[in-house]
């Protein structure tokens, strides 16, 4: 009882992501969207990874761009247990083919981890960098472990299930990940609470106090960094169960770059966030490309437009309003909200439908695509809509300033009212 | 054998030298402060007295010499290493943890000597007899109020004394603190010297301290630094009517 009135948030995020899958359930076959569960799979492995990757950049202050080298290593990993169980050479539960990924990554985390903790900071960037592109140049030479171009192949029905269940349908596939993205969350969470992820939080903040008070930096950096490899590569062993391959750019610079991304988007201060960008993150790389060839020239411009708007990611704008909420003063905000509205989604249509003019004249054009909103082809050759486009883009802009201008001031009215209402009581 | 380890000086520097590039910080200095001891270092600007306790502590290494702590050399220590050995140093600009809670800072301070090491399965949380005397130093050092506070938006005195908090939280039995009350109005002064006095009960303090009333009124010796030399160590009343000193140092600054 105790537990579920202190961990109800954590329950009840199960149960909703357990059910959202049945809302695109095609009741008349009888059968899930295989697309959304896939989906939903992607999100969760990326969620683990993206959380391990906090746990080096939140945590400990170390910005890592080679951290899929991690991930690409527990699924090879995993990918090699599976064949070995599938050879009949050992015996393993499919439920555990994450945590064999897990230890993969954890032996890599140290082995890696050795290499690079020796430095922070910009040094340790540019070293995990390099040992990002060595790491991806190996896996196109080592033919044995790697598998070259072609990857390891896999096939996830092992029969070896502990609860009976085959792991052919991509919804039973969903239900593991999800069990073990929750354990390596509640894993992670605790682990911000013990005494070597508080010593992270030290070394982050001041290297040098946290020697005079006992601690090897380097040692803090090197352990943080072979229990990220841990969890990174059981988000790998769940890539292999998803996918049933594995190939090399599970550890190239753009894996590395997804977890980055991710962990800016939805914001490194919080544990939460970066759970909120790869949620943002995955569904523009699966939602949005199936809709629009740019949908990479989104993320880049949503990622330019956090970092320079809202550096603590969307988690830190939601803990900007906690004040105001606790305060119970959000319905002041409502008004603002609303008007600031229209001219934001204006210029958020404006922007939107002047990429895609240019998309459709340039890549669109040659893969003999038409643009085409609700039925009605635009001819992008006209200038009409470059002009509504534009006049979009810099009326809706205009109108958007002068609403800003009120919603802060309104804003800092409202500020200001609970830090004189908090040094009255 | 436990009579013979009294008579071991808590610290012992022998011939220190230490050279930056061709210039020489710190030239030739011998020192031995015993046990249970409250020494101060005073010297004018650049005498090297900050750059002394970087050797001792190890933030430094010396160029020639030795220094022995507990009559251990530490000359292929790291920093952490020579923490463990029982000495602590604050420093003279705050060096605190500023995005963790006032009350974590403390704890980060305690989790070594307590014995916690890397753990990553310990919850802190959980960890009663620590997290009570985390509080307990905070209660000693007023900022019981700022518990839950982040450590970068206290004030400037509140940071000093959380500084000395992180110092002396792992019960070192050498505490080196770094001019401890740099920046402080007169009242502030007066509670950071209390709190020292308290802190430094029964152990060996050494601080460097610009403010004389400060070091007259806590230092059982007093170590005159210029120009890298030690030119007197002395009772604090001898050190008073010394003819070098005076011209060295406390006569420019009492004229």
């Amino acid at each position: 009882m105790n537990m579920l009135r202190r961990h109800w948030p954590w329950i009840l995020a199960f149960v909703i992501l357990l059910a959202i899958p049945f809302l695109f359930y095609d009741w008349s076959k009888g059968r899930h969207s295989g697309f959304v569960l896939t989906l939903m799979s992607e999100i969760g492995v990326m969620a683990i990874f993206a959380l391990s990757y906090n746990m080096l950049m939140g945590q400990a202050g170390l910005l890592s761009f080679g951290h899929a080298v991690l991930l690409g290593m527990g699924a090879y990993c995993a990918a090699h247990v599976v064949l070995l169980v599938k050879a009949g050479t050992i015996w393993l539960p499919t439920e555990l083919v994450p945590l064999a990924g897990g230890l993969g990554g954890l032996f890599f985390g140290f082995v890696f981890g050795w290499l690079v903790t020796k430095q922070r900071a910009t040094a340790f960037a540019m070293i995990t960098m390099g040992l990002g592109e060595l790491v991806s140049a190996a896996a196109l030479m080592f033919m044995g472990f790697f598998g070259g171009e072609g990857g390891i192949p896999v096939d996830r029905v092992m029969n070896t299930s502990l609860v009976g269940v085959s792991y052919s349908s991509p919804w039973q596939v969903y239900c593991l990940v999800l069990v073990w993205a929750f354990v390596a969350a509640v894993l992670m969470k605790l682990q911000t609470q013990t005494p070597l992820g508080s010593m992270a939080n030290a070394t982050r903040d001041n290297f040098e106090r946290a020697q005079f008070v006992g601690y090897d930096p380097r040692m803090v950096r090197l352990y943080q960094f072979a229990l990220s490899g841990f969890f990174a590569g059981i988000g790998g062993g769940l890539y292999v169960m998803i996918y049933e391959i594995v190939t090399f750019d599970t550890v190239s610079a753009a894996k590395s770059a997804n977890a980055l991304l991710a962990v800016y988007i939805g914001g490194a201060g919080g544990f939460f966030g970066p759970i909120l960008g790869t949620i943002v993150v995955v569904l523009l790389q699966s939602g949005v490309s199936l809709l629009s060839n740019a949908w990479l020239l989104y993320v880049g411009i949503l990622f330019i437009v956090m970092v320079m708007y809202a550096p603590g990611g969307l988690i830190g704008l939601l803990f900007m309003h906690m004040p105001i909420w606790r305060a119970g003063r959000m319905r002041e905000l409502l008004l603002p909200y609303a008007r600031a509205f229209p001219p934001a989604l204006i210029v958020l249509l404006g922007f939107v439908f002047l990429v895609e003019l240019t998309s459709f004249t340039t890549i669109g054009a040659a893969q003999g695509k038409k643009f085409s909103i609700g039925g009605n082809v635009i001819d992008t050759t006209a200038p009409m809509p470059w002009v509504i486009a534009l006049a979009m883009l810099v009326l809706g802009a205009l109108w958007l300033r002068r609403e800003a201008r009120g919603f802060r001031e309104r804003w800092d009215d409202v500020m200001d009212g609970i830090k004189r209402q908090g040094a009255m009581s | 054998m436990s009579g013979d380890i009294t008579h071991v000086p808590a610290i012992e520097l022998r011939d220190v030298c230490k050279r930056f590039g061709r210039t020489e910080i710190i030239r030739g200095v011998n020192l031995s402060i015993p046990r249970g001891e409250r020494h101060a270092i005073i010297g004018p600007n650049g005498a090297g007295k900050t750059t002394l306790f970087n050797l001792i502590s190890g933030r430094f290494p010396i160029s020639s010499g030795s220094i022995t702590v507990d009559g251990r050399s530490t000359a292929d220590l790291a920093p952490q290493e020579i923490n463990r050995l029982g000495l602590s140093r604050s420093f003279q600009i705050t060096s605190i943890f500023p995005r963790m809670t006032v009350f974590e800072n403390i704890r980060c301070g305690l989790l070594w000597s307590q014995g916690y090491r890397y753990s990553f399965w310990h919850l802190l949380g959980r960890q009663k007899a620590l997290n009570e005397a985390a509080d307990q130093l905070l209660e000693r050092l007023k900022l019981s109020d700022r518990r839950n506070l982040q450590a970068g938006l206290l004030s400037y005195a509140e940071q000093r004394a959380l500084e000395i908090g992180i110092t002396i939280a792992g019960g070192a039995e050498i505490i080196l603190l770094d001019e401890p009350t740099a920046g402080m109005s007169h009242s502030e002064t007066d509670s950071a010297v209390a709190l020292i006095r308290r802190v430094s009960e029964g152990k060996t303090l050494i601080m460097v301290e610009h403010d004389m009333s400060v070091v007259f009124g806590l230092a059982d010796r007093i170590t005159v630094l210029v120009y890298g030399e030690v030119i007197a160590s002395d009772q604090p009343a001898a050190i008073r009517g010394n003819a070098a000193v005076q011209e060295a140092y406390l006569g420019t600054v009492a004229a």
